[in-house]
């Protein structure tokens, strides 16, 4: 690695010598955002540990990493010989990304025929560029998340689906990111998602590695819950550990929307999530969730802001976390209450559990309320496995081991029950059973090590763990 | 012979609790250990259980010939040995079934037999809540969370109805008990007894054993037995009271 390279001087002779490349098929108004966010970029450069958002997560390897970026969309490759997600009993509708790119033969997008478009954002910009326009990087605001700067300047593709109103996807959409490159790439894919007026969207987003190259990922995604609309976002992540990988997704939401996410970060390098919820309409419900299960040196740090904006919504968020080794794991949780939020309930909960003294836990609530009349609770625990369980099982036969799996699982199904997608819930009770035991390890084939695995049944069949 | 305690000395945290227990259990016994409070009785539990708390300084415990202190928590209870406890742990998430589950197969592991299967292992929990009565619906919750202390007493028998230990310890199962839930807990007991087990009933009151009836009763005071005798004179000692204990060791 060389010493002296700057990774954001990098990036900021890219833009200015490529312009031309990325702004291709921008309407004035997305060229302007671009630029905008570009010199924001070039004037503020990365995060880094000083400010109070990004303690917790450590870019300096990256910054001195000389990735490479791909401008345009690589010739058709299609992904079938390497990858293939074969969760059981999953149907869903799949769309691939291939090192940040929408893979197809000539079908950017797809229409369907009740009107739901899913497709190549880089194609949506030039065929839909009235529904682009409308809300790609209105939902994703953030003066305290420079890596937004960064993907608004470089964005070109990533996925976009569209569902008008009053119309519900027969079943859930599932969006697969691979990465299979034999360079070290800095991949910014941005998604759009936006789920119109009483129409209703199950999402599954994938973060696959097939191969195990420095990676850098910069993923911003945007989410648009209408009015009286639904959305259920489940996000899995089992990368290999020389992963970088940043995710931010906004929302929005509208008058009597529901928004429920999901989070399962099963592996990782260096994992960041961040999470925020705009309640802009009352009668609103967010369930914000997520689950990290993560050792030797891993890294994940999630972020979760809900701000309440309307009066009568209700939020929640539950994250738990069990780190071993010399894992790290930290979870920062804001609820922002308006003054004019009334009637606003909102509770956060996190729990973790350190396996070792050298794992390290971080906990961090907070809440900001403008508003009198509300209903707030936070709390966070960070401990060990119950000593006095674990001696009872023991008692009744039960080795240590299987005696703190157990225990371990129990805590983690909190979350997972909590996914209402009912082939997903069974895959991820699966591979946080497997997780648990150390089994589940990267796929060479899909992150997601969904195909060559004989069933379980934790539930049943307690004898195999 | 099944149980055998020869002169333990422990203490915790330099303090000395027995001073030199002896205790034998023999095959289709039902022995009753009383005695006031704070004289020993749930650390002799806690010992044979396993607990690492407790310092012993002199003594043995035999079981079934074998060294018991030597044997891990796990391979006492795989051996045969199950303790009712005095207050059971609540453990939020585990299912009763999958927690039952994973005890009786690695029990039937550790004596070389096939795991039961889903069915066979349903099977034979009708057939233990058949046996003990219950219609209450405590396995399909998580272990003892959220139970009333009438519950979690029943659960423990309920656990060792279907782990059919070799020796049952029961410590203080009747405490916090109302006559209902304590006929439960008898009855459950009376119906596992057999000429090849042995249960040993801690309590401190004579009234459970007016539904178990012992064998032998072991008063237990100051940290050793000072007393043994048959059934009546647990009656005896509720008639008399601990007093009587005192003066008669004085004499």
């Amino acid at each position: 690695m060389e010493t002296n390279f700057s990774l954001q001087s990098f990036l900021v002779e890219q833009y200015k010598n490529n312009q031309k490349t990325i702004k291709e098929g921008d309407s004035s108004k997305l060229a302007q955002m671009r630029d905008k966010a570009f010199e924001a970029f070039a004037e503020n450069g990365f995060p880094d540990k000083s400010m109070d958002n990004w303690r917790s997560t450590d870019l300096t390897k990256a910054l001195s990493h000389d990735y490479k970026i791909l401008l345009q969309a690589p010739p058709y490759n299609p992904v079938d010989s390497y990858f293939k997600c074969n969760i059981k009993d999953f149907d869903t509708f799949m769309f691939t990304f291939l090192n940040g790119w929408y893979v197809h033969k000539n079908v950017p997008l797809t229409v369907f025929p009740d009107g739901i478009i899913v497709g190549s954002l880089a194609h949506a910009k030039k065929e839909y560029p009235e529904i682009v326009d409308k809300y790609l990087g209105t939902i994703a605001k953030d003066n305290n998340n420079p890596m937004l700067n960064l993907n608004g300047a470089f964005m070109q593709d990533g996925a976009f689906v569209y569902v008008p109103e009053g119309v519900q996807i027969s079943k859930p959409l599932q969006i697969v990111n691979i990465v299979n490159t034999k360079e070290d790439l800095l991949i910014q894919n941005r998604n759009l998602i936006i789920v119109e007026k009483n129409a209703a969207l199950k999402l599954v987003h994938c973060d696959d590695s097939v191969t195990t190259t420095d990676t850098f990922i910069n993923s911003v995604s945007e989410i648009y819950v209408g009015q009286n609309a639904e959305v259920s976002y489940y996000k899995l992540e089992n990368k290999d550990s020389q992963s970088l990988l940043i995710n931010s997704l906004y929302v929005k939401q509208e008058n009597d929307s529901r928004f429920l996410s999901n989070g399962i970060t099963f592996n990782s390098g260096v994992t960041r999530n961040t999470i925020t919820v705009n309640i802009d309409g009352s009668n609103c419900d967010a369930d914000v969730n997520g689950l990290y299960l993560v050792d030797k040196q891993q890294k994940v740090d999630n972020y979760v802001r809900i701000n309440h904006n309307k009066p009568h919504s209700r939020s929640s968020q539950l994250y738990k976390g069990i780190m071993d080794d010399q894992a790290s794991g930290s979870f920062t949780g804001y609820v922002y209450v308006e003054k004019d939020a009334q009637k606003t309930e909102a509770y956060q909960t996190n729990n973790n559990i350190a396996l070792t003294d050298e794992a390290s836990v971080g906990a961090n609530p907070f809440l900001e309320i403008y508003a009198d009349d509300v209903k707030c609770s936070h709390g966070a625990t960070i401990g060990q496995l119950d000593n006095e369980a674990l001696f009872y099982m023991r008692q009744r036969g039960i080795c240590e081991r299987n005696s703190r799996m157990l225990l371990m699982y129990a805590f983690a199904m909190e979350v997972v029950n909590k996914i209402d997608i009912e082939a997903l819930h069974k895959q991820t009770d699966d591979m946080v059973s497997r997780r648990l035991r150390g089994e589940l390890s990267i796929c060479d084939m899909c992150e997601l090590h969904c195909g060559d695995h004989t069933e379980l049944h934790f539930e049943i069949d307690m004898s195999k763990i | 012979m099944l149980l055998e305690i020869k002169d333990l000395h422990a203490s915790i945290n330099g303090k000395e609790i027995l001073k030199g227990l002896n205790l034998k259990v023999n095959r289709g016994e039902v022995h009753a250990i009383m005695g006031p409070n704070g004289t020993g009785k749930s650390t002799l539990a806690s010992i044979i259980a396993g607990r690492d708390i407790y310092d012993i300084s002199k003594g043995e415990i035999y079981y079934k010939d074998k060294e018991l202190l030597d044997m891990a928590i796990e391979d006492r209870a795989r051996e045969g040995i199950f303790i009712g406890f005095q207050y059971p742990v609540e453990i939020p998430g585990v299912s009763m079934t999958n927690f039952m589950r994973t005890a009786v197969n690695e029990i039937r592991q550790y004596r070389g037999e096939e795991p039961l299967s889903a069915a066979e292992f349903l099977a034979m929990m009708e057939d233990r809540k058949k046996l003990l009565e219950l219609h209450s619906k405590l396995t399909n919750r998580s272990v003892n969370e959220g139970f009333s202390g009438g519950e979690k007493k029943r659960n423990e028998i309920f656990q060792m109805a279907m782990l059919n230990p070799e020796l049952a310890i029961l410590d203080e199962t009747d405490s916090g008990l109302d006559i209902d839930a304590l006929r439960v807990v008898a009855n459950g007991v009376n119906k596992l007894r057999r000429p090849d087990n042995a249960t040993v009933v801690i309590t401190h009151y004579q009234r459970l054993l007016d539904y178990i009836v012992p064998d032998f009763v072991h008063i237990l005071y100051e940290g050793k037995i000072v007393k043994t005798g048959p059934k009546e004179l647990a009656l005896e000692l509720e008639e008399k009271g601990y007093d009587w204990v005192k003066n008669e060791i004085a004499k």
